[in-house]
């Protein structure tokens, strides 16, 4: 905070003025944790008989890894088929669309619109509504155990991020110079082969930050599979709570996880999003320190999304 | 159709997906702006603060922090959000626990997007408001602030429509809003299951697209041409 | 880490499952961490898979790789007498049951499923095997001894369940909540948060028996209600009665009681007019 908008470099005065700031904050936000853990431990949260479990490996052996391994799966399912989808929908929504009444002109105006309405239908409508319907649906055939939750979880996760990452590719390729297309097309390349071989690489490399941000969001939506029975980390995690009676406990170990994991793919994010830079690229913002909702919020893009 | 209104009290989930979005929109404006505060001030505890919360609560699942408000704040502390000898204690309770964690969660993202906001200002329009001779208070006032704000508006509108569509996470504790529709619709009548997707999908593009369309709108109206 | 109790037991049940294995030579899917199961498999035969509950102390319970209680010895006793030489168990949450049977994703359901006509529709019951009926858990030191005394409490029941507004015609100013897991429901009691908690018996008295929560709760009130307890097949299985027959000679065998009095606790006081059961049928 050597330069900010807000502070001038403090004299003297305010510097002393800082310090007792700082030391009433630090006692008001000492004195909260310590309620906290007080009101905690009156409930004997903190008994050891709660936490002794993870110290048992059939704890983790049992409930918490195949919990980690379920979302990790359905999160990396998710991504791959959102990203292919995500890229194919860019081209589509990227071409002009054609006009002229010939057969063609026809069916290529009808699949971009199609594209049009997916993007906005499957980000209009929440993540967890189309895996409680898919999951619904696979249930009422009799797939309601077995690979139906993980179907249901992977399908929300990707239809909805699948439109996301096309947006995100689309504003990508909005901020490049309008030289890159004209370029593609004055060499002869076909307005396909333009998108596809000079807009599309630079947009995604450009973009990268963002859609590695997209990673956390799909990471941490993957919990809403518990609502549809799938075996994530909260859901896999719950009979071992029955067997010991440690939900809190449970819980923070669950959100350590967690935050551990999304921590240290945000502070990627942020890395590529410095490297790109230092390469002298404009990027999309990684979402830790540019962007607060993400990246929905690249130029073009105008809902968002930040569950 | 009728029994969806009748038998599964679609308006009655509709009302309560509304006044979850409206209460925690209130709620994470209030404790966003807090936490920018924090995170903002020239202090070194109070950014530290401000900070962790951000990166504690953006990094955990709203599935999660909304379990653990029902788990932990009442089932473990016993904290209740509502007057225990009412008949209606159970839904009312966990509808406030759902809003307290809505509030939680959005609230680091209303802290990023009045940060981002903030972030979008030269550095020059503050040395220049200071040169000229403001004020602490006129440079914020005049200067910073409104275009702060102007910067804000676009991330705060995401915020809100990311919130209208994660109200549905409240079935997870059992809120009867518009998502619980579905999850019992599947478990008792599963040949209902289409229609009422329709239907609450329908409510769904409804709230959040004109959201979207007017957030853009005022977007570039306010938008600070630099 | 010092050397517990629970490693003792741990290593106890390791071992006698170890030497059940040595005697039958290939059993396993079976076992407990501090109760060895009841019955043992055959040496050679198929392999059948079972819904249970995972996540149910006392009837079916995901004991890290094991699974314990009645539920589960019961569904272990069933399959060794249809000749099964390995059991599968599968979690078979309660809104999914009719669907996994109908969809041949287990073979039987024993998940305190209970016998009513709206299930007969879509699946085929053998049973009962057992007679539960509802009741009251409060904590031990609680005033509560009926449904009377329930005026202005709050008693707890999971989503879907039908238990708490049984309660409601007899005791209208109760203060119902409801949580998605009982044991959501025990943690809450045992907490102070609610002050009672409702429903079938066993499952009541499977929590009271639960190490943690031992000499914390008393089951009140007596049974009010029958829930049959069945084996969940599917509809028109042609080994029904084969079923219903094995469940017959669990009984007889004595594998029934020792079932109940490892899993429930022998102090547990169930209905003792109709349990055990004196005739399962078939109902497919």
């Amino acid at each position: 905070m050597s330069a900010s908008v807000l502070f001038d470099a403090p004299g003297p005065k305010a510097r002393r003025r800082y310090a007792l700031l700082g030391v009433i904050g630090g006692v008001v936000f000492a004195a909260i944790m310590a309620l906290v853990v007080w009101k905690l431990a009156t409930k004997d949260q903190f008994a050891s008989a709660k936490w002794k479990p993870f110290a048992e490996w059939s704890t983790w052996h049992s409930y918490i890894l195949p919990g980690l391994r379920g979302t990790l799966v359905a999160a990396a399912i998710a991504i791959v088929i959102a990203l292919v989808l995500g890229v194919l929908l860019a081209m589509l929504r990227l071409l002009s669309v054609p006009t002229g009444n010939s057969p063609k002109a026809i069916g290529l105006r009808a699949v971009t619109w199609i594209a049009t309405a997916w993007v906005e239908l499957t980000r209009a409508i929440p993540v967890l509504l189309m895996m409680l319907f898919i999951f619904g649906v696979l249930s009422a055939n009799g797939h309601g155990s077995g690979n139906g939750p993980l179907i249901a979880t992977v399908a929300g996760l990707s239809f909805y991020n699948s439109s996301v990452i096309c947006e995100v590719i689309r504003g990508g390729v909005g901020q490049l110079p309008k030289g890159q297309s004209e370029a593609g097309r004055s060499i002869g390349l076909t307005e396909g082969q333009t998108v596809r071989q000079i807009l599309l690489p630079q947009a995604i490399t450009a973009m990268l930050p963002s859609l590695i941000s997209q990673v956390i969001v799909v990471l941490k939506d993957t919990a809403l599979g518990y609502n549809v029975l799938y075996g994530e980390l909260l859901y896999n995690s719950k009979p071992a709570t029955s067997l010991n009676g440690n939900i809190f406990a449970m819980l923070v170990v669950i959100a350590a996880i967690y935050i551990a994991i999304n921590y240290a793919i945000s502070k990627l994010a942020t890395w590529v999003e410095h490297r790109l830079q230092a390469r002298g690229r404009t990027t999309g913002p990684a979402a830790p320190d540019g962007d607060p909702a993400g990246p929905t919020n690249a130029p073009g893009v105008a809902t968002g999304q930040a569950v | 159709m009728s029994s969806l209104f009748s038998d599964y009290h679609i308006w009655t989930a509709l009302w309560a997906t509304v006044r979850l979005t409206i209460y925690s929109a209130i709620g994470s404006l209030v404790l966003g702006t807090i936490v920018a505060t924090l995170r903002l001030s020239p202090i070194g505890i109070l950014r530290f603060v401000g900070t962790s919360y951000v990166n504690i609560f953006r990094n955990t699942p709203l599935t999660l922090i909304i379990l653990s408000c029902s788990f932990v704040l009442y089932i473990q502390l016993g904290i209740t959000l509502a007057n225990s000898s009412d008949p209606k204690f159970a839904d009312v309770n966990g509808f406030r626990l759902a809003v307290v964690g809505m509030t939680v969660y959005h609230a680091t993202y209303v802290c990023e997007a009045l940060r981002s906001g903030f972030n979008t200002i030269p550095l020059g329009q503050a040395e220049a408001a200071r040169s000229i001779g403001l004020t602490f208070g006129q440079t914020m006032r005049e200067v910073i602030l409104p275009q702060a704000f102007r910067g804000a508006v676009v991330p705060l509108g995401n915020t809100l429509i990311a919130l209208t569509k994660n109200t549905t996470v409240a079935v997870t504790i059992g809120v009867y809003e518009l998502s619980a529709v579905l999850k019992t619709v599947t478990e008792r009548d599963p040949g209902l299951l289409n229609l009422s997707f329709l239907v609450v999908g329908v409510i769904f593009v409804i709230l959040t697209l004109p959201m979207g369309v007017a957030i853009g709108r005022l977007g570039n109206r306010v938008a600070v041409k630099r | 880490m010092k050397f517990r109790a629970t490693y003792a037991g741990a290593a106890a049940a390791a071992l006698s499952l170890g030497l059940g294995l040595t005697a039958c030579g290939g059993s396993s899917g079976s076992g407990g961490s501090s109760k060895e199961a009841v019955c043992k498999l055959p040496d050679k035969g198929p392999t059948v898979k079972v819904g249970v509950k995972f996540d149910q102390p006392g009837l079916g319970l995901k004991d890290g790789d094991k699974y314990t209680g009645f539920d589960v010895d019961i569904a272990r006793c069933v399959a060794g007498e249809l000749g099964y030489s390995k059991v599968d168990f599968v979690q078979s949450p309660s809104p999914q049951r009719e669907k996994m049977l109908q969809a041949g994703t287990v073979k039987m359901i024993v998940a305190t499923y209970s016998i009513t006509d709206k299930r007969l529709k879509e699946v085929g019951f053998a049973g009962p095997y057992f007679v539960a009926g509802q009741s009251l858990l409060v904590s031990k030191d609680s005033k509560i001894d009926s449904v009377k005394g329930l005026a202005g409490k709050k008693v707890c029941s999971v989503t879907g369940s039908t238990s708490v507004d049984n309660l409601k015609k007899e005791q209208p100013n109760l203060v119902p909540q409801k949580y998605d897991t009982y044991s959501a429901c025990a943690e809450a009691l045992a907490s102070g948060s609610i002050d009672a908690m409702t429903t079938d018996d066993t499952i009541l008295a499977g929590y009271a028996n639960q190490s943690q929560y031992k000499d914390k709760f008393k089951l009140v009130g007596g049974t009010f209600s029958e829930e049959n307890y069945g084996i969940g097949l599917k509809k028109g299985a042609a080994d029904c009665q084969k079923v219903a027959d094995a469940i017959k000679k669990t009984v007889d065998n004595g594998n029934w009681q020792k079932a109940l009095d490892n899993n429930l606790g022998s102090d547990y006081k169930y209905n003792s007019e109709s349990n055990p059961p004196k005739t399962p049928t078939c109902q497919a």
